[in-house]
């Protein structure tokens, strides 16, 4: 069966759906919201979704391939290409502002922009600050670069006491 | 006149390709492959749960660049294989790392020496890559250089951290260096396939990666209150021509297991 959404699929639907689908790992997170999608494109009957992976090793975008598989299929749309696009390579700058405060309501910093670890040299060199999710406290430390996920760093609030994910600065 | 050139054939396997960058795409997946699966044998075994956590995470991250050459491995080769068919269906002399990688994980002054004479080779390389002349590596490299470059602070930092820190830590660390330096060398020894990619500029010359290179390592031993090893770093190679230690083919049997014992198996 040919559905009307088929015959003549908008742009502005798909990225529509595309808000849809969140990140498995962060689920109050669109994959709009983290910047990575880079494009629609649609060719007659088939559309072509580009998305850029945010690690090498992230176990997640597989299973974001799927669902916005799922989601357009759902919708009707059945020739789907899921293509990925490793350059130019994901940056956290790309994370809308609305993703952000998201995140941060979630419990997860969001990266600080412009920190992101560029010198091998400066070793020891200090702690990006970062602003406790939770008592909004400046006063934390980093307790590990490798937190729970490729994307976070491990900190801990010095006022509050609670650990909780930095969202690291990837540019 | 000039009698016609034999044909010389140095690589009797028959996944040899037309395409000149197969066989080095090969052996960067190769060595981030295995790189990662000994770096995932510490899961669970860290000496304290956030560096068991950074373990895990830079295993990851060698994997994912790893998925990435054997990808664009299987395109060159242009043969029908698969990146898994690369990954799960070849022994170990088909193996193309260099035999650090592959090297046990030993106590955790041990990882962090292979993890920091690694990366500090890694790190320059995918630099090289990223200007180099081939898009595809190009991108590559780009994604994985700024993962390398949280592992060559942390694997510097490691190693200051134990060369400047209690008694225990610096004999440690003193007795994986001076096993270890022999296998560093291998890393920037040309091997006659490379020497001839780099004669077509699709390799980086790995002559001119040494300053940047030696320049980080003076700076991490310094700091770390750790003599320059004084042996020559070239002792053992032989792993990016397929000579491999014994220790390869222990590993790989761990790691091929699934797909040698049911073959074809997915989920």
């Amino acid at each position: 069966m040919v559905t009307a959404a088929a015959t003549a699929p908008a742009e502005a639907r798909i990225w529509q759906l595309l808000e849809e689908v969140s990140d498995p790992e962060v689920p109050v997170l669109s994959i709009l919201d983290l910047g990575i999608v880079r494009g629609v494109a649609i060719d007659g009957e088939q559309i072509t979704v580009t998305i850029t992976p945010t690690y090498s090793g992230c176990p997640a975008m597989n299973t974001i391939a799927t669902d916005i598989r799922l989601r357009l299929l759902a919708e009707g749309y059945t020739k789907l290409v899921i293509k990925n696009q490793i350059s130019p390579a994901w940056t956290t700058d790309w994370m809308s502002p609305a993703g952000r405060d998201k995140l941060e309501a979630y419990g997860i910093a969001p990266p600080i922009d412009g920190t992101a670890t560029g010198h091998v040299l400066n070793l020891f060199d200090k702690e990006t600050a970062v602003r406790c999710p939770l008592c909004k406290s400046a006063h934390t430390h980093l307790v590990s670069q490798f937190g729970s996920t490729a994307c976070k760093a491990l900190y801990q609030c010095d006022d509050c006491r609670e650990p909780f994910d930095y969202f690291k600065c990837h540019s | 006149m000039p009698a016609p050139q034999p044909e010389v054939s140095v690589a009797p396997t028959p996944s040899v390709a037309a395409n000149p960058l197969f066989p080095f795409v090969l052996q960067l997946a190769d060595t981030s492959l295995i790189l990662a699966h000994r770096l995932s044998e510490w899961c669970g075994h860290g000496p304290i749960l956030e560096q068991d956590l950074a373990l895990a995470n830079i295993a990851l991250d060698l994997l994912g660049e790893a998925r990435s050459y054997y990808q664009y491995a299987a395109e060159l080769e242009g043969k029908g294989r698969t990146e898994d068919d690369l990954a799960y269906l070849r022994s170990a002399v088909e193996y193309r790392n260099p035999l650090l990688v592959e090297q046990p994980n030993g106590d955790f002054a041990h990882t962090i020496v292979r993890q920091f004479l690694f990366d500090n080779f890694h790190y320059e390389l995918l630099k090289a890559l990223k200007n180099g002349p081939d898009a595809q590596l190009a991108a590559i490299a780009e994604k994985s250089m700024k993962e390398a470059t949280y592992h060559l602070k942390w694997s510097s930092e490691w190693m200051i951290r134990l060369g400047d820190g209690t008694p225990e830590s610096r004999q440690r660390l003193d007795k994986a260096l001076a096993v270890l330096w022999r296998y560093a060398g291998e890393l920037t020894t040309p091997t006659p396939a490379e020497t001839n990619l780099q004669e077509l500029g699709l390799v980086p010359d790995y002559a001119a990666l040494l300053p940047a290179m030696q320049a980080h390592l003076a700076h991490v031993l310094a700091e770390a209150t750790v003599p320059m090893p004084t042996t020559p770093a070239f002792a053992q190679q032989g792993g990016k021509q397929g000579r491999h230690s014994e220790h390869l083919g222990y590993l790989l049997t761990e790691l091929q297991y699934m797909q040698r014992t049911y073959p074809g198996l997915t989920w």
